[in-house]
């Protein structure tokens, strides 16, 4: 579990993060939804130390990241799977050399078992003979496999994924969603994901935060957003006809 | 730089990579540069002294000073900034653009170290490369000269071994170093440094290379100044 009390971050004058508080739970996928630009990239690498913040802390199963020596933050961030918005593959290195990457960093594992691992995980996400492709030669939803893969290669406890299916046509962007959560449900991961897609908050969303300009302007699930009066949130989520009408019969349904 | 050393058996294979990319692929078109280059500087100061008081093997000589002073450590150094620094800063760049150096941070790897430090071990073979430009460059001079018979080949190595001043070398490998590091450093902050997309990694590369020449021809200057004079 992930808690997070009264964080905020600046960039100069500019003050992006206005004291959010939530908390993330293990073996559930929980998404930060919002509008482009709401500070829901800058959250996650708060979340994931790349950036420092003003106030507030962070915590990771009750340990407060900042106050942790150099050495345990090492550990808590080893425990860290992360799923870059481009993929972020290491351009040099096959698919399976990318994925073994962390194996070969931090663990002693010979090669035979990198190997074993690797050919495991990539099986998990569905590619297979693919191995020795460049990323360059991947499509864009292979890409998004491998760099699951590589991000859960040395089972990590948290898995943070900044929109994990944009750049992808919506089937596949389906497929990469459940792909996610059946491995948090799996490994009882504590996922967080960024996203603005309606799709995957309909699909994934156990546990949604809606971020609008910094502040937490709601938080609830895909079960409860449809029937929240909350006016940011329904203006966000009713951008489209298509949900508009989704909501008119969802709520005549359960009425 | 130095912190959190990156794995050795990860940063042998990063280093010797670096070596073929930086050094190793150089060599050509250096080789191809220099062997030309001292052939036209023979060539020129040939048809500069037709004065008859003028002994022959001076076009040696010239060939020999000009090349191992400055054409070789200074003049392929600047020719190295577009190509091994345009390549470093063009490759760091796009993993800056491309979240792969926020994708090593989030590993815990110290980003720096993991690509910048095998750049300096490998450029710490350059002045090999500047070695063999100083010899390409004499053998161009002998074969112009005597392939145009502006002197024999007994005048001109008579020419490349008068009043040699062994602190000439000193001076030039001590350029050599020097440019070596402006050559990893310079490029390599350009790239990781920079913000934006796939256009500004272009631009990028373009200012590194300005920048990495600049420094390094003031730097030629300096250096002469305090060494030489
Ligand atoms: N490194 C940075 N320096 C300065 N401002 C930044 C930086 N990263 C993001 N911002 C600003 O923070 C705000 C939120 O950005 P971001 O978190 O990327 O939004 P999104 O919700 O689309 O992911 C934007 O106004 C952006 O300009
Ligand atoms: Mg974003």
């Amino acid at each position: 579990m992930i808690e997070v009390k009264d964080l905020n971050k600046s960039f100069g004058e500019a003050h992006i993060l206005k004291g959010i508080t939530t908390t993330f739970e293990k073996g559930k996928t929980n998404l930060i939804i919002g509008q482009s630009g709401s500070g829901k990239t800058v959250f996650l690498k708060c979340l994931l130390g790349l950036f420092n913040y003003e106030q507030g802390s962070i915590s990771y199963d009750g340990k407060i990241f900042a106050q942790l020596s150099e050495d345990k933050k090492r550990d808590v961030r080893a425990d860290i799977g992360m799923v870059f918005q481009g993929s972020a593959l290491f351009d040099s290195m096959t698919i399976a050399e990318n994925v073994m990457f962390p194996l070969r960093m931090f663990t002693k594992m010979s090669k035979e078992e990198m190997l074993d691992r690797a050919d495991f995980v990539l099986k998990r996400v569905n590619l297979e003979n693919a191995h020795h492709k460049f990323p360059a030669e991947a499509s864009g939803g292979m890409q998004k496999r491998v760099a699951i893969a590589r991000a859960i290669v040395n089972k990590p406890k948290y898995l943070f994924c900044d929109e994990p299916n944009s750049g992808l046509d919506p089937k596949t962007a389906i497929v990469i969603d459940n792909l996610i959560q059946e491995i948090t449900d799996e490994y009882q991961i504590t996922t967080v994901i960024n996203s603005h897609d309606m799709n995957s908050v309909m699909e994934i969303g156990e546990k949604i935060v809606f971020l609008k300009d910094g502040l937490k302007a709601w938080e609830g699930s895909k079960e409860t957003i449809f029937r929240t009066d909350n006016e940011v949130v329904t203006d966000f989520v009713y951008s489209s006809n298509l949900f508009k009408k989704v909501r008119k019969m969802y709520l005549e349904e359960n009425q | 730089m130095f912190r959190k050393m990156t794995k050795w058996s990860v940063m042998k294979e990063l280093i010797l990579k670096d070596i073929d990319d930086l050094v190793i692929g150089s060599i050509g078109i250096v080789a191809f540069i220099s062997f030309f280059v001292g052939s036209v500087v023979t060539i020129q100061t040939a048809l500069n002294i037709d004065n008859p008081l003028i002994p022959k093997y001076l076009v040696g000589f010239a060939t020999r000073q000009s090349v191992i002073l400055e054409f070789a450590p200074t003049f392929i150094s600047v020719i190295m900034a577009g190509k091994v620094g345009s390549f470093i800063t063009s490759s760091i760049g796009t993993m800056r653009v491309t979240e792969q150096i926020d994708a090593l941070e989030v590993m815990g790897i110290n980003s720096i170290n993991y690509l910048v430090f095998p750049k300096f071990i490998a450029l710490s073979l350059y002045p090999f490369v500047i070695s063999i430009a100083m010899f390409l460059g004499i053998v161009g001079g002998l074969v112009a000269c005597v392939y145009g018979g502006y002197a024999s080949i007994d005048d001109y190595i008579m020419g490349i071994q008068i009043d040699f001043i062994p602190f000439h070398i000193v001076y030039a490998f001590l350029k050599t170093f020097l440019f070596a590091f402006v050559l990893a450093t310079v490029p390599a902050y350009h790239g990781y440094f920079m913000k934006g997309g796939a256009l500004e990694v272009g631009k990028a590369s373009t200012t590194s290379f300005v920048w990495t020449s600049v420094v390094i021809i003031l730097l030629n200057y300096i250096l002469t100044q305090l060494l030489l004079s």
